[in-house]
């Protein structure tokens, strides 16, 4: 079937492109910041969800990639002057490249052990950051302010920042639907399933998984460069969060995973959430455990998600939300 | 030079140990049932706010303490099995990291409302022990005691009782044990109490030690999975020696390079051995 006649292709897409277009007709800069936020959210837990939907892999410390991606990233823009485009790409062709290196000796790892494997990684790529002085070691770096003078001064480098990630957002949501319906994604499927089994019938499991590994990598990558630029500085405390790899998979948790359209809506739901969670006055302090609870209903009681919900019981709605 | 590099060794080794029965607990768990309990930081957290508590309110020993925290640590454990684990005991690995995850934001986030994360500290000194020219603080040499001691419950615990011994069964063929009439269900909701009793325990220790937050639990968590995979995961005897090896290391290395270092050098180490002998150091291949 072409891929413009289903609805599942391009629904998120459309929404994602309208969604941007709107702010940038709107112009108002505390809707920017938001959805910049969200459309972040939206872009890592896609990313993610590519890995962990697809292949059924649990990347506990994907957000090693954000951090890596991001200084490298944030190095080549502010310390050499390299353009944002550039730079970012640089970002996650840099994540891209460590997610092979390590995805080679670690995706041999299964379960458990692959999941706390990438713990381990994270938390020895944020000491060696911290440790490593072209990046500033443990206070990190602060953007040379001569690089917003490029695009015309801090605001308007905001907003270029943000088309930028608005573009890189339906690229991620492209990907994972191609990656979904080529014979590539059927492999991943078959994988996720069984992987002995997927082997036997001629999967190239390990060639198959460090390419995902890798594809879902390059995007954080490219994130972290403008997240970080829109920051201003970069430092460890803020690039290797533990709890952000966390949030990710609770995102794709919560809209379904292996859905296209589910880390888009789970991403958004998260993020309503904890910002109403924060805001309001009952559960200010108890956000984070409002938040879990949530996360143990999901898991207990919804594990497919809410797209994959839906799918599983309204038969009709299968070919819009894919 | 030599005599600081004995010295540092040593208050490392002491405090390996203590290391060592955080890790137990998580290794029970993991060898009973497969499952990495995420929420074994928060309970660390728990046994340190358990031991303050108890003497800074009612001025109990708080070696003493460390009693009633050990049972409290095992209804907790109870607890967070019923509700949070049972359920994806047999689901994919995803959902019960999740689970236990989850519970490890209720149990943070209820306890930064309520404890705030300002440190504390447990104002309760020794004196410390002069051993030809090695000086150390006698609360190191009493924890280590201490660890020992629980070792020792432990392992007599597994290998004399009958609980103790329907754990291991279960531990290495549920169904067989089933059949055999061990109420599995039970049993697994034992390991995993026993599995926060030590980190509750762990935690009280580590508390006479250093000051601490509601969130100094998250660096024990993970340098108990560090020992967990140096010993072997499942290993509970391979945990201990585990705890030695990275209390020794964390001895050493700040005599070698600065001590920011150490965490590369224990996670490099975690990830190298998972990738080369994913069975731990001692375990079988």
């Amino acid at each position: 079937m072409k891929p413009w006649r289903n609805p599942g292709f391009w629904l998120p897409l459309v929404i994602v492109l309208v969604w941007g277009a709107v702010v940038l007709l709107i112009h108002q800069d505390t809707m920017r910041e938001t959805a910049f936020i969200l459309l972040m959210a939206v872009g890592l837990a896609s990313s993610l969800n590519i890995l962990l939907g697809y292949t059924g892999y649990v990347s506990f410390g994907h957000i090693v990639f954000f951090g890596l991606g991001g200084y490298t990233g944030f190095y080549l823009l502010s310390e050499q002057g390299w353009p944002l485009f550039a730079a970012a790409i640089g970002g996650g062709l840099l994540s891209a490249l460590i997610a092979g290196l390590v995805g080679l000796a670690v995706l041999r790892l299964r379960g458990a052990y692959f999941a706390l494997a990438t713990i381990g990684i994270n938390e020895a790529a944020r000491a060696f950051v911290s440790n490593f002085e072209p990046f500033g070691g443990p206070t990190g770096m602060f953007v040379n302010f001569s690089a917003y003078q490029k695009y015309g001064g801090p605001g308007e480098a905001l907003w270029i920042t943000f088309i930028f990630l608005w573009v890189t957002t339906m690229v991620v949501l492209l990907v994972s639907y191609l990656v979904k319906h080529s014979r590539f994604g059927l492999g991943l499927l078959a994988i996720r399933e069984d992987e002995d089994a997927a082997m036997v019938m001629g999967v190239k499991a390990p060639k198959a998984k460090t390419i995902t590994y890798i594809i879902s990598a390059f995007f954080p990558g490219v994130i972290g460069t403008l997240y970080f630029f829109k920051n201003g500085n970069v430092e460890p405390g803020d690039a290797f969060q533990l709890h952000m790899s966390i949030e990710m998979l609770v995102m794709v948790m919560l809209g379904g995973m292996g859905t296209v359209m589910g880390p888009l809506l789970g991403a958004v739901g998260y993020q309503w959430l904890r910002g109403y969670l924060l805001t309001s006055p009952i559960f200010k302090d108890l956000h984070l455990a409002v938040a879990g609870a949530m996360l143990l209903l999901i898991i207990l009681f919804v594990p497919a998600g809410v797209v994959g919900w839906v799918r599983n019981h309204f038969r009709r709605l299968q070919k819009v939300l894919e | 030079m030599l005599d600081q590099l004995i010295s540092s060794l040593t208050d490392g080794l002491l405090l390996g140990f203590v290391y060592g029965v955080a890790a137990m607990g998580l290794t029970l768990i993991w060898g009973v049932m497969s499952v990495i309990n995420l929420a074994h930081g928060p309970v660390i957290a728990l046994g340190m706010f358990g031991t303050y508590l108890l003497f800074t309110h009612l001025g109990v020993n708080p070696y003493l303490a460390m009693v009633p925290v050990a049972g409290a640590g095992l209804i907790v454990g109870l607890v967070i099995y019923v509700i949070a684990v049972h359920r994806v005991i047999n689901a994919p690995h995803l959902s019960s990291l999740l689970a236990t995850f989850a519970v490890n934001m209720i149990i943070i986030g209820v306890g930064t409302a309520v404890f705030s994360t300002s440190p504390q500290n447990i104002d309760y000194s020794l004196g410390s022990v002069e051993v030809g020219f090695l000086t150390f603080p006698a609360s190191r040499l009493v924890g280590a005691f201490g660890a020992i001691l629980v070792t020792a419950c432990l392992y007599l615990f597994l290998y004399f009782t009958r609980p103790g011994k329907a754990i291991r069964a279960v531990a290495n063929n549920r169904m067989a044990s089933e059949l055999m009439g061990i109420p599995s269900s039970r049993v697994l909701a034992l390991s995993f109490g026993l599995g926060t009793m030590m980190a509750a325990v762990a935690g009280g220790l580590i508390a006479t030690f250093f000051p601490f937050t509601i969130l100094s639990g998250g660096p024990y968590e993970l340098k108990s999975f560090v020992i967990c995979v140096l010993g072997g995961l499942g290993n509970p005897l391979g945990a201990l020696v585990g705890g030695l090896i990275l209390g020794g290391l964390e001895g050493l290395i700040p005599t070698f390079m600065p001590v920011s270092w150490v965490p590369v050098v224990e996670f490099g180490l975690f990830v190298l051995v998972l990738l080369v002998r994913p069975s731990g150091l001692f375990g079988a291949k």
